[in-house]
């Protein structure tokens, strides 16, 4: 009895693992489906346009007024911890660097997530519950190219700008705080930002880990819409996941990352 | 007569239930065929496999001598720019409103001028009674009137096979009168071919030149719809004339009720 019940478990062990490895295997190929730009120029570009709009200029909002909080929070901290050294002037460099190299990838990678990413899903599990995706594909249109790659070209372009913005806001918002609020010199908060950044090694690595985060969590959010069980449950179920999955994978990620990029191996 | 379509000794089961068992039908090229059959006997899957959407079990389907299950991707797409189905829910694009609905499939594959594009589709929705509806986006649609915009869709392109899942479902006696009329005026004029899946067992003998009755996964009656009314088969006279007692079963396939239900 307990030895049945015992291979039972192991059994149902197996089994979500090859389930596991299924849906990876299909989540893989279905990226090599909707990675394509599709027929012409103009209207993929139209389409495209009309998802940055969705994806990033709507987001816009919560990842300016999120910035400026985390940079006005960073300068407070660090100004506190500064102080006690004698070197609270160096708080623009420590704001600066902080956000270009962790703060703005990984915290506009969850807040995307969260604002754009379950919006994704959702769409794309109502179409196909409403069998709009089928009815394209039997019209002869693949929905792959001209329904999710465009969200997915979306995703990949406004991720990396508006982390970019994410940066500027929050450095302002530092700057309001220290030389407003604590009174540094500002000369010594823009000037020892502007020395100790540099273009490659904190804005590049920075971009170059929010175009991995933007492919991660489109491809996730596109997945997960397709995938749904094409009933209410199912695209509330498919919406968590995506928010679920992409958080926890933009935190691996960026360990990751963060790792190759310090030279830490 | 040349056959537009044909499926050959096709099965298909879904979820271990066996839907389809070997069942043939040919529809005849320039003809509107009906397919008749009790809720749940598979008229809808049936089209899905038509259209490639569905892989049968076995068996082979041939559409204008091409076999679908054995398409790639891309000639399946190529092929299914000659067919068109409407969806018994309609299936609109929601983020569209009614003009480019109907637009869509004329954008998607022609590359017609602009002002050809808006006389075609005025045209179509003319003929489904909503030119004047091209502003409304599909939630501000009744259910028939969502039907018959996607009636209007599905002819847009001038396909070579129209396949129709219940368009008579939800409308109204006259507009009812009107799409029979316009399903067959169509089929005659293009002379496309035409596959009519309905419930509405006299609209849809009277705009037919064939019929097939399907249940429990075979085909029970076929012919003229002549042969059809005819027929003195007790299952398919059951079914055309609505009688409650006789071999089909109204229930899904289950337990008798005596064992599921206590005694009373
Ligand atoms: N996605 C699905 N998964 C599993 N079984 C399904 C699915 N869709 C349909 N079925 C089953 O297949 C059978 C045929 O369904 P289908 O929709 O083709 O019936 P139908 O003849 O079109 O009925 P109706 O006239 O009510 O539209 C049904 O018994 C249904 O239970
Ligand atoms: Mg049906």
């Amino acid at each position: 009895m307990m030895v049945k019940a015992l291979m039972n478990r192991i059994g149902y062990l197996g089994l979500w693992f090859l389930n596991i490895c299924a849906a990876v295997g299909r989540a893989a190929w279905f990226f090599t489906q909707i990675l394509s730009w599709g027929a012409g120029f103009k209207a993929p570009f139209k389409r495209l346009l009309i998802q940055i709009y969705q994806l990033g200029v709507l987001s816009l909002p919560i990842i300016l007024v999120a910035g400026l909080f985390v940079g006005m929070v960073l300068a407070l901290q660090g100004y506190h911890i500064l102080v006690s050294y004698g070197s609270q002037e160096a708080v623009g460099q420590m704001v600066a660097l902080s956000l270009l190299r962790e703060f703005s990838p990984v915290m506009t990678a969850l807040l995307f997530a969260g604002r754009a990413g379950s919006a994704l899903t959702a769409e794309i599990g109502l179409m196909k519950t409403t069998e709009q995706l089928s009815a394209m594909e039997i019209m002869g249109v693949d929905p792959f190219k001209r329904v999710m790659a465009p969200r997915l070209w979306g995703g990949i372009i406004t991720l990396p700008l508006l982390t970019l913005m994410f940066s500027v806001l929050g450095i302002y918002g530092g700057a309001f705080v220290a030389v407003e609020m604590l009174g540094i010199y500002d000369g010594s908060y823009w000037g020892n930002m502007q020395n100790s950044v540099e273009f490659y090694e904190d804005i590049v690595k920075g971009v170059v880990k929010s175009v991995v985060f933007a492919v991660t969590v489109s491809w996730i959010a596109i997945f997960h819409g397709w995938n749904a069980i094409p009933t209410s449950q199912g695209i509330s179920r498919a919406t968590t996941a995506t928010v679920v999955q992409a958080s926890l994978a933009i935190l691996a990620l960026d360990f990751v990352l963060t790792a190759v990029m310090l030279g830490g191996f | 007569m040349e056959n537009f379509a044909e499926l050959n000794e096709l099965s298909f089961s879904r979820d271990g239930r066996l839907i389809f068992d070997g069942i043939n039908l040919k529809i005849p090229k320039g003809k509107v065929t009906a397919i008749l059959g009790p809720s749940g006997t598979g008229k809808t899957t049936l089209l899905r496999l038509i259209s490639g959407q569905l892989k049968p079990d076995s068996g082979d389907i041939l559409v204008d001598g091409l076999s679908v299950p054995r398409l790639s991707r891309g000639d399946l797409f190529a092929l299914r720019k000659r067919l068109s189905l409407l969806f018994q829910s309609g299936a609109l694009f929601t983020d569209m409103n009614v003009f480019e609905n109907v637009a869509f499939s004329l954008r998607e594959h022609t590359r017609l001028p602009e002002h050809m594009i808006r006389d075609l589709v005025l045209l179509r929705l003319q003929s489904v009674g909503l030119r004047g509806a091209c502003e409304h986006m599909p939630s501000q649609l009744s259910g028939g009137m969502a039907r018959r915009v996607a009636l209007a869709r599905s002819m847009a392109l001038d396909p070579e096979l129209i396949m129709y899942d219940e368009p008579f479902t939800g409308q109204d006696p006259i507009s009812m009168a009107v799409l029979v009329k316009l399903i067959r005026s169509l089929n005659d004029q293009l002379s496309l071919t035409s596959i009519l899946v309905s419930h509405d067992v006299e609209e849809a003998l009277s705009i037919s030149d064939q019929v097939y009755v399907l249940s429990h996964g075979r085909v029970i009656g076929e012919g003229t719809p002549e042969q059809v009314r005819q027929s003195q088969n007790a299952e398919l006279k059951q079914f055309l004339f609505g009688h409650v007692d006789g071999p089909v079963s109204f229930h899904y396939p289950s337990k008798p009720l005596e064992q599921e239900v206590l005694p009373l």
